[in-house]
């Protein structure tokens, strides 16, 4: 992990949440906004560190929670209670299989607008609800589960297109290099 | 598994979103404008980019269907001009009648045109936002409206943009008419989740005689949205509480899942 993939990720996130204020197709076709900073949270939680996780978590919901109706910092919190506990367990995860990435992509997807809105409505917010809600939930987790392994296959293909590589180690030693006499250079 | 970076890690990002959802509305605002101003530049170009394809389509239009549309204009634009003649006298003489029974001179709204930059990303929410800010002389609770119809009230202000609050959202109610022989009054609520042009009027007294059809529009009481804006039209009517009251299903006349520009109205 080196910086440039913090920095890759967070400008996702900017990018994501531009995206979603502005394109009215989903919401169009679907019915629903989708939200795409859960599978960015799971893609972070999965391949950096736990600061990476937090940073995206209180910058992404600032972000989101700036071009919406919300309070501001009401996003932080349920991205971070999905990041952080897949970020501590995530050496028992099968994290390179898409199947996983899929099913990972959808809890994301289902818990973070669940946890907002249990949020936003024990703080006494009027919010538009119903059973359309139902129907929007399940869209955001379906379309979320598909879309982590192609944001796990995005950011895996800028991360080596734009970030540099760490060095490769081989078994070369410089200490064990067999130095040649003045004769047999010669020759 | 739980080390001291990690407790760390969490307390920061736990103590930063309640320092966030503890501070005052108006720092609030504030901070939020500082952020939104992040995403200006890619407004910018998001418009421009929307702008491309309709300027590329008039520099290939034919100069025959040009000239079609020139006459077109004048014509209506005479017409316009006709009508806002008969219009001037009319309000003289309404001036004229106001001042003989000694009524408060009603001031004339007008109208600034805005473009709807965004939508919110959040699917509990019904808002838009629209590059016209303090700036432009924009404040809290000014109407918004469409040539079709009602669209909104202005919720937020920060320098060039604002946040508009649309009919339909629970934090947009509108103090309602039927134009029926009874002129029946109701307060136009938050309608389905997912049908964007539905919205509910309910509070119509129980004798309410409501008929598919008939036009809805805003009453003028409550101060935020002047009288006869045309909001929609009744679609169907029930009683609810046992018959304590009415309630309607009103289908907007503005089309609010596809706004591109929309009128701020300015007194």
């Amino acid at each position: 992990m080196n910086i440039f993939q913090t920095i890759l990720i967070l400008a996702g996130a900017f990018l994501a949440v531009f995206g979603e204020a502005t394109l009215s197709a989903p919401r169009v076709f679907l019915g629903a906004q989708v939200d795409l900073l859960p599978a960015l949270m799971i893609y972070a939680a999965l391949n950096t560190g736990l600061v990476t996780v937090a940073l995206l978590a209180v910058l992404g919901g600032i972000w989101f929670d700036t071009l919406s109706a919300n309070p501001l910092g009401i996003s932080i919190l349920p991205l971070l209670a999905v990041g952080f506990p897949i970020c501590l367990r995530r050496d028992l995860i099968l994290r390179d299989l898409p199947f996983a990435q899929l099913v990972l992509g959808a809890f994301a997807s289902a818990a973070v607008p669940a946890l907002t809105l249990l949020m936003l409505l024990s703080g006494g917010a009027e919010l538009l609800l119903g059973w359309g809600t139902l129907w929007q939930w399940l869209v955001m987790a379906a379309v979320g589960a598909v879309a982590t392994p192609f944001v796990f296959s995005l950011m895996n293909a800028c991360s080596r297109a734009l970030g540099y590589q760490p060095r490769i180690e081989n078994s070369f030693r410089p200490d064990r290099e067999i130095r040649h006499g003045k004769i047999l250079k010669r020759l | 598994m739980f080390k001291q970076k990690n407790y760390l890690a969490l307390g920061v990002v736990v103590i930063v979103a309640v320092v966030l959802l503890s501070l005052p509305t108006r720092a609030t605002a504030r901070l939020k404008l500082a952020v939104g101003s992040w995403f200006l530049p890619l407004f910018g170009l998001a418009g421009a980019a929307q702008q491309l394809p309709a300027d590329l389509a008039d520099s290939v239009l034919p100069r025959r269907e040009l000239l079609q549309q020139v006459d077109t204009l004048r014509r209506e634009n005479q017409q316009l001009r006709s009508q806002a003649v008969q219009s001037a006298a009319i309000a003289r003489e309404n001036d004229q009648l106001h001042a003989l029974l000694n009524w408060q001179k009603t001031v004339p709204w007008k109208l600034k045109l805005a473009q709807v930059v965004m939508r919110d990303p959040a699917n509990w929410w019904r808002s838009i936002q629209i590059d016209l800010g303090s700036r432009d002389g924009l404040t809290n609770d000014m109407p918004v409206i469409t040539a079709a119809g009602l669209v909104g009230r202005v919720s937020s202000v920060s320098t060039t943009h604002s946040q508009v609050v649309l009919v339909g959202d629970p934090n947009c109610r509108v103090s309602s008419l039927v134009e029926n022989a009874a002129r029946d009054m109701g307060v136009l609520i938050a309608g389905g989740t997912l049908d964007t042009s539905l919205v509910e009027l309910t509070y119509l007294a129980s004798s309410a005689n409501l008929k598919p059809g008939q036009s809805v529009v805003t009453s003028g009481l409550g101060g935020v949205f002047p009288k006869g804006i045309p909001i929609g039209q009744i679609v169907d009517s029930r009683a609810v509480e046992y018959g304590l009251y009415t309630e309607a299903r009103v289908k907007l006349n503005a089309n609010l899942g596809s706004l591109e520009q929309v009128w701020v109205l300015f007194k």
